[in-house]
């Protein structure tokens, strides 16, 4: 029993904490409210009205639902891609030694570990010296590369707590390399790659640095609130939109916690 | 109840191989773990070598093109004229507004991050302990444009921020702070003030989880001994709590500081038209049409954050992690 159980923390400690942790989350409650204002020009508080018409307008607008479409499509590819490639670069990585294997999760890392605004444009300029186009999948490649991290990082952290002695006990009762896998490891990481797969999709959906690099002349969502951001058509469309996708991500974070809640606390450290 | 099952199944000890393809490939990866390793790593290598290493060599080797200043074309012979521009005196105007704006956000986010990463480590237990977790978690995963967003909308001349201090008498604070040389300006929203609020905003959770997962780490025996023996609260957080919580400062400066150094969204967004290297990156390769300039500018974050790595792994930080 640690002797240190049960103790008050000081005031000011407490006050500090709090403090912090509403600065991280009143801004985010704030756009909650501002999708219901009446106001359509300017960012005025305290809100002059509420109303719930910019829903239907929202909703009625083709160009919200072209950009969610193309981000949904986009992400759960992206995440799909992710997940083979992180989950075998994890099982290789976590199961065996050998030469070269910090190189390779320093190239799992290196996506994210770099400013996005490089992998943005070093994609650009690579597709503009092969001569590919911008399309659907050229937006793919550079998500799923920044993907791979995060199912890599969740897998990773599942595998250590798997012992390897559950694999050989497998193979000693008479079970071949694929139904080890599909009984015994599958489930043993199934969680943590849901988790994993969970976290890239909203990685990808909320992604907008290296996509401006990569998309041409497509919308994403995070694109279509960038261009609204910078030249304001309908501000509370807007409103609207941020609000939806402030819960759209709330979702399968708190999902992904759930998953990984006990034992690997990995589940978003390392976004 | 297993006895029964025991005697009942009388199958030999040693199945026969499944056989087929399925069965000669499991043993062959039985026999050869070496050749099961390699198909193993073999697609993620691939993937990433060719679209992310291949990409980043592409955009190096034009760092050392040209651009014919007559034509715009760009000329592709080895020279390091380009690099030879990133030092005109505009140019490094912009590195060291970057660097300056990236250190400072690194320090402010360590002061923040430290009590909240305090409270989870040490008090926080149970409910409370995964109530911080999530306090954290979900706005480092809540939408990066729309956190910016949030933030227009407060920092807006009619926004919330100016009310609040109207109510509270405080408007000639304000008012004082913009007409500040270099750090006001107009409102809030087009000021640096407000670049450096939303940088912090944004990558505030960065700092906090290598923070705590560092001071979880330091037995809470420790500080108590440190009392015991007579120290204040003060000495006993500059001698005992800070030096050990550093790893984990520098594990979370690594991500505050390189995401600040390439971000250019936010400071287009909110902030004065004054350039940041990401935005110097965006117009040369966007409209100047200026490809061997913009790669020598990611070259620079690139060596900034080499030093910062290298620096960090001395200091142990990469435990911290």
């Amino acid at each position: 029993m640690r002797s240190d159980r049960g103790q008050r923390a000081p005031l000011g400690l407490k006050v500090a904490a709090a403090c912090g942790l509403l600065f991280l989350h009143l801004p985010i409650l704030l756009i909650f409210v501002y999708a219901f204002t009446t106001e359509e020009k300017s960012f005025v508080w305290p809100p002059p009205g509420l109303t719930t018409q910019w829903f239907a307008v929202t909703w009625n607008r083709p160009d919200v639902w072209e950009a969610l479409s193309l981000s949904v499509r986009v992400a759960a590819i992206s995440t799909a891609i992710a997940l083979v490639l992180g989950t075998l670069c994890a099982a290789a990585v976590s199961q065996t030694r050998f030469f070269g294997r910090e190189a390779i999760s320093l190239l799992v890392i290196l996506p994210i570990a770099l400013p996005g605004i490089i992998t943005g444009i070093a994609l650009r300029s690579a597709f503009a010296l092969a001569d590919i186009p911008f399309s659907f999948w050229t937006i793919v490649l550079g998500h799923a590369t920044f993907c791979v991290v995060v199912v890599y990082n969740n897998a990773v952290a599942r595998f250590r707590r798997t012992s390897g002695s559950m694999i050989e006990a497998s193979m000693d009762l008479g079970a071949d390399g694929f139904q080890t896998f599909r009984h015994v490891v599958l489930p043993n990481i199934a969680t943590a790659l849901l988790a994993g797969g969970m976290l890239a999709f909203a990685l990808s959906f909320d992604e907008v640095i290296v996509t401006t690099f990569t998309a041409g002349q497509q919308q994403t969502v995070p694109i279509w609130m960038l261009e609204e951001l910078i030249r304001p058509r309908q501000r509370p469309v807007t409103n609207v939109v941020a609000m939806v996708v402030v819960l759209v991500t709330l979702l399968p974070i708190l999902f992904a916690y759930y998953l990984t809640r006990d034992g690997d606390q990995i589940a978003g450290s390392g976004k | 109840m297993t006895i029964a099952v025991v005697q009942s199944n009388p199958t030999p000890a040693i199945l026969p191989g499944s056989g087929g393809l399925r069965g000669a490939l499991s043993d062959l990866f039985w026999r050869r773990p070496k050749f099961l390793l390699l198909l193993m790593l073999l697609p993620p290598v691939l993937w990433l070598g060719i679209v992310y290493i291949g990409s980043l060599f592409a955009l190096l080797a034009q760092s050392f093109f040209s651009i014919d200043e007559f034509s715009g074309l760009i000329n592709r012979e080895f020279t390091l004229k380009t690099y030879g521009d990133l030092f005109q005196a505009a140019n490094l105007d912009i590195i060291l507004r970057t660097v300056t704006m990236a250190a400072l956000v690194t320090l402010a986010s360590a002061v923040i991050a430290f009590p909240i990463a305090y409270y989870a480590a040490r008090y926080a237990r149970g409910r409370w302990k995964a109530l911080f977790y999530l306090g954290v978690m979900l706005p480092l995963w809540s939408s990066y444009l729309v956190k910016i967003y949030a933030w227009k909308l407060i920092l807006a001349k009619e926004g919330i921020l100016t009310w609040l201090l109207a109510k509270l008498n405080l408007l000639w604070l304000l008012e004082g702070w913009l007409s500040l040389p270099i750090v006001g300006g107009n409102s809030l929203s087009v000021s640096f003030t407000g670049t450096f609020i939303v940088f912090v905003y944004v990558w505030l959770p960065f700092m906090i989880l290598p923070v705590q997962a560092a001071l979880e780490r330091v037995p809470g025996n420790l500080v108590e001994a440190s009392s015991d023996l007579g120290a204040s609260p003060g000495q006993t957080f500059r001698n005992v709590l800070f030096p050990l919580a550093l790893p984990g400062i520098v594990a979370g400066s690594i991500f505050t500081f390189s995401l600040t150094l390439g971000d250019y969204i936010i400071p287009q967004i909110i902030g004065t038209s004054r350039l940041f290297i990401g935005q110097a990156v965006y117009s040369q390769q966007g409209t100047a049409g200026n490809i061997p300039l913009a790669a020598a500018f990611t070259v620079v974050p690139i060596v900034i954050m080499g030093f910062y790595l290298w620096g960090a792994k001395r200091m142990g930080a990469f435990d911290a992690l």
